[in-house]
């Protein structure tokens, strides 16, 4: 297939961007949306350009490196997929594509479509943890986990830190990064001892870090490629507001 | 080849070997904890091996700084780890313990590990669990509450843990919790996005590395009193592989030009169950864990050249090869014994697809025998993965599948304490060649990078901290302006090029060569030419090189030109190394020396040894220093999965 592509270059986090428009030929449906532009890129290097920049790793829907806002949407078309993940099957020959960077606040763009996700390392760093030091731990046995807790605790623990919650909210909110976090360790018999408090400093940080508030919008459970609920926000809700009430320490 | 030289000393303790790790330990000199925030320690690599040494060391109280590629620590290569880690807790009752797991690691194998580092792993691994069940990592667990496990190929136990199909994935994000809990106290300095260029020595000791910041283009120096490499494994040597396309042998191939010898490099796994390539597009290649041979049943038709559907071979005409050749472990055989079955059907002209390079992958019986629910359970995000990236329906019809290189049991040469030839500088993870000798068992390598990185190098570290051989200089030391001025100089040339070919493609022709040549059977005729190739490969390489843009500022293809240019040079060495062992073991297989019926014909007289390459010049050949294997407790028998 041929296609258009309409897509953000921006050449350093101070300078301005712009949209260029390419075209790319011998796309095959059997290619990842990924090595469609590297299909591009190859093409541009050897007409003496600068190919596009963009983050990505493992190509396999799980690093969450990948981040490109496709067609005005978060990973593009399909739900529950990351960038990379996505195939040139679900696109129509001769169609047009735009192209861009997730775009916040606190997501800067180093380069054309890669962005700083630097904040979400600062909200985990905040307390996205479980204080148990090496060599302390009992055996694994030792604290039962029922099956449905676990379950719940993986569900939200799925999450791959890509951003496209934050690129898909209209605030630029990160409450769906930071709830997953905050729900996976809270369901746990091991997470409780830090339970509130975890959450007032997860929160205060992500609010420090320049990220928009909720809205109920539900665009970011939409976007997210891992499909992590909007339930998990209610579970932060509940745990920061017994943490603000019992006057705990962040 | 130069003749070999019986320096090396693996440092390993004697006695029984229960009792060696214990006593090692008490051996090794202590830190008191005041001490240790007077040494700096580098650790390079975020992954399983590099989070959990960086976290680990800065509870002790050591001042860390730690390194990664990605924007983040949480991405590195270990988060793509699927189908789970071994430990030996017996928590099945069903006959394991830590001498079956070293037992059938030693075995697995193929004899070609060292005893006392296997031992060792087996020992730690149930803590490990424990370790990660306190982290909050949520493995899978039973009704009751308790862990659950699973079975990998290579041995009769069910000792496997798992997350889901994403047992990487929360392994890392544990290790990367804890290493972020150090991050807010403090006792982490986290820079990524920078790669490692060089390993900076003071007479001969590794006294700190130079980076480059990928965002800036600038050069950094770092200076510390040891440096931890945790960089993963080489499999992107051969371009298509399952490794993420930031893997690289750079860091480990720079520290081997600064004196660190390279173990094994032949060593390369290749996995029994990948998605097949469709086309010349390809970046990568996407595994299908191997857990999914639990209750999948491998066959191709019996007749070759059969081109039905598969839903059209009666079950008659339909050869379960791995369950004919191999009664007792059938399709759970261990991954190079299943990939080189595959690659046999498929020479012989059994292969199936338009390729005719694939193979089935069955669920029909287990999911009439389960239920279709149980098998979404179990293995509900590999089943979308393949139907995203194929278009077809694994509940419906079976999977096809075809090996891809997959994991490194080679790396840097370490002793006992994981530390290298070079002083002062360590080797953890998939990144050294400690414990999988020629062959890995599926759910080990995330056992041994976590085994590295909690337990192992943060109490061997003191090996040489309290050695009194630290070298810990000023950042302005020669050794560093040298580092530096050479690592630009590098970068400099490759844009300087301007050739007619991009990195890419290179990089393409290099796995080509590599596949057809060092990959799944290697002949000593292949092997020379293989050689002659890559030579000739890596002068194209240095004149044709098109490497577009700037250093000055965020540049993919210049990060890339910099790693393939260390696989043209690395490559050689991998294929003088598959030519100076002649037998066949484990991933390593010379076609030359085969049984009868086409399994792996090991030669214990002349080759049980460790190969560790000494570089003498790029274009030079390495010359080779042997670490003697004995095998005190797991005699080396035929391995047979029969
Ligand atoms: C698809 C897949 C599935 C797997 N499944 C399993 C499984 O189920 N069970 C199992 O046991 N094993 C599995 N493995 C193998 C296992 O995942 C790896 O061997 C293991 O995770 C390697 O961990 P590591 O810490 O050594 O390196 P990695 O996780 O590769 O980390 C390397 C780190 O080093 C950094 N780095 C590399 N080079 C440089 C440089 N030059 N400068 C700075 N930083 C650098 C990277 O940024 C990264 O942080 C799987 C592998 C693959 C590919
Ligand atoms: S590249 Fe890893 S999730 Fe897309």
């Amino acid at each position: 297939m041929k296609l258009t592509l309409q897509i953000w270059r921006q050449p350093s986090a101070e300078a301005d961007g712009n949209f260029e428009i390419y075209t790319v030929g011998g796309v095959s449906e059997d290619m990842s949306f990924l090595e469609m532009i590297d299909q591009l890129n190859r093409q541009i290097v050897l007409d003496g350009g600068e190919p596009v920049a963009f983050d990505h790793d493992c190509r396999e829907g799980i690093c969450g490196m990948c981040s490109m806002v496709i067609n005005g949407e978060v990973h593009g078309p399909i739900k529950g997929t990351t960038t990379c993940q996505l195939h040139m099957r679900s696109f129509k020959d001769g169609a047009k594509i735009v192209i861009e960077p997730f775009r916040a606040k606190a997501f800067p763009v180093v380069k054309d479509l890669a962005v700083d996700r630097s904040a979400f390392d600062a909200i985990i760093t905040a307390g996205g943890f479980i204080t148990s030091r090496t060599g302390s731990a009992p055996d694994g046995n030792a604290i039962l986990v029922p099956k449905e807790d676990a379950d719940q605790a993986m569900d939200a623990a799925a999450c791959i830190g890509c951003g496209g919650c934050v690129a898909a909210c209209p605030n630029a909110a990160a409450m769906l990064f930071t709830a997953a976090k905050v729900t996976h360790l809270g369901s746990l018999p091991q997470g409780q001892p830090e339970r509130r408090a975890r959450a007032l400093s997860m929160v205060q940080e992500m609010d420090s870090q320049g990220f928009g508030n909720c809205t109920n919008e539900r665009e970011c459970e939409a976007a997210c490629p891992k499909e992590i609920s909007v339930m998990t926000i209610a579970q932060m809700n509940r745990d920061y507001l017994r943490a603000s009430i019992a006057g705990d320490e962040a | 080849m130069s003749a070999f030289n019986s320096q090396l000393n693996s440092h390993s303790p004697t006695g029984p070997i229960e009792d060696r790790w214990t006593n090692h330990r008490f051996d090794l000199n202590l830190i008191n904890p005041a001490n240790r925030r007077k040494f700096k320690v580098i650790v390079v690599g975020t992954g399983l091996a590099g989070g959990s040494a960086a976290a680990t060391l800065a509870e002790m109280g050591y001042e860390v700084t730690s390194f990664c590629i990605q924007d983040s620590p949480r991405r590195a290569h270990s988060i793509a780890a699927q189908g789970g880690i071994n430990a030996s807790k017996n928590y099945q009752n069903d006959g394991d313990s830590t001498y079956r797991l070293f037992y059938d690691t030693v075995k697995g194998g193929d004899f070609r590990a060292r005893e006392s580092n296997v031992y060792r792993l087996a020992q730690v691994s149930g803590q490990i669990i424990d370790q990660c069940a306190a982290q909050g990592v949520p493995f899978a667990r039973e009704y009751g509450g308790y862990l659950a496990n699973r079975s990998f190929g290579g041995a009769q136990v069910s000792r496997t843990f798992y997350a889901r199909g994403q047992t990487g994935q929360q392994l890392l994000i544990g290790a990367y919790s804890a290493l972020m809990r150090q991050v807010s106290a403090g006792k982490v300095e986290l820079l990524p996005r920078r790669e490692m260029v060089e390993l900076v020595t003071v007479d001969g000791v590794a006294s700190g590395v130079v980076v480059r910041n990928l965002i800036t283009g600038e050069y950094e120096r770092h200076a510390a009193d040891a440096v931890l490499l945790c960089t993963g494994g080489y499999g992107n040597v051969f371009f298509l592989s399952t490794n993420a396309q930031a893997s690289n042998v750079t860091a480990a191939w720079r520290c081997h030009k600064k004196g660190a010898y390279f173990a094994n490099p032949c060593f390369t796994q290749i996995h029994p169950t990948c998605i097949p390539v469709s086309g010349d597009h390809q970046s990568k290649l996407t595994l299908m864990s191997e857990s999914l041979r639990n209750d999948g049943r491998v066959w191709v038709p019996a007749k070759a050249g059969d081109t039905r559907a598969p839903a059209d071979i009666p079950e008659s005409e339909r050869d379960y090869y791995l369950e004919r050749r191999y009664p007792s472990f059938g399709n759970l055989v261990p991954r190079d014994v299943a990939s080189r079955a595959s690659k046999l059907e498929c020479d012989e002209g059994r292969g199936i697809g338009n390729t005719g390079l694939a193979v089935y992958l069955d669920f029909a019986d287990a999911i009439k025998r389960d239920g279709e629910d149980a098998i979404r359970q179990r293995y509900g995000n590999l089943f979308q993965m393949y139907q995203m990236i194929t278009g077809e329906d694994p509940y419906r019809t079976p999977m096809r599948i075809f090996p891809a290189v997959h994991y490194t049991m080679g790396g840097l040469w370490v002793d006992y304490n994981l530390q290298t030839t070079v002083p002062g500088l360590f080797a953890l993870g998939e990144a050294n060649f400690s414990d999988h000798g020629a062959n890995r068992l599926g759910a080990s390598a995330l056992m041994q990078g976590l085994s590295d990185g909690y337990f192992v190098a943060p109490a061997t570290i003191t090996a040489h901290l309290a050695s009194g051989n630290v070298k810990r200089v000023s950042i302005d030391h020669p050794a560093f302006e040298e580092a530096e001025a050479h690592a630009k100089a590098r970068s400099n040339k490759l844009l300087s090029i301007q050739g007619g070919r991009t990195v890419e493609g290179l990089h393409r022709d290099l796995g080509q060569i590599m596949w057809d040549m060092v990959g799944m059977s290697r002949s000593g005729a292949g092997l020379r030419d293989a050689i002659s190739q890559i030579r000739a490969l890596r002068e194209e390489f240095w004149s044709e090189v098109r490497v577009p843009g700037e250093n000055s500022h965020l540049n993919p293809s210049l990060e890339k030109a910099g790693r393939v240019a260390d696989f043209m040079e690395f490559g050689e060495l991998m294929a003088q190394d598959a030519l100076n062992r002649e037998e066949s073991c484990g991933g390593h297989f010379r076609e030359e020396h085969q049984t009868e019926d086409g399994e792996a014909a090991r030669n214990d007289e002349d080759f049980s040894y460790a190969a560790a390459w000494e570089h003498q010049g790029v274009d030079k050949e390495a010359s080779l220093n042997k670490e003697d294997l004995t095998f005190e407790y797991v005699k080396p028998s035929t391995r047979s999965y029969k």
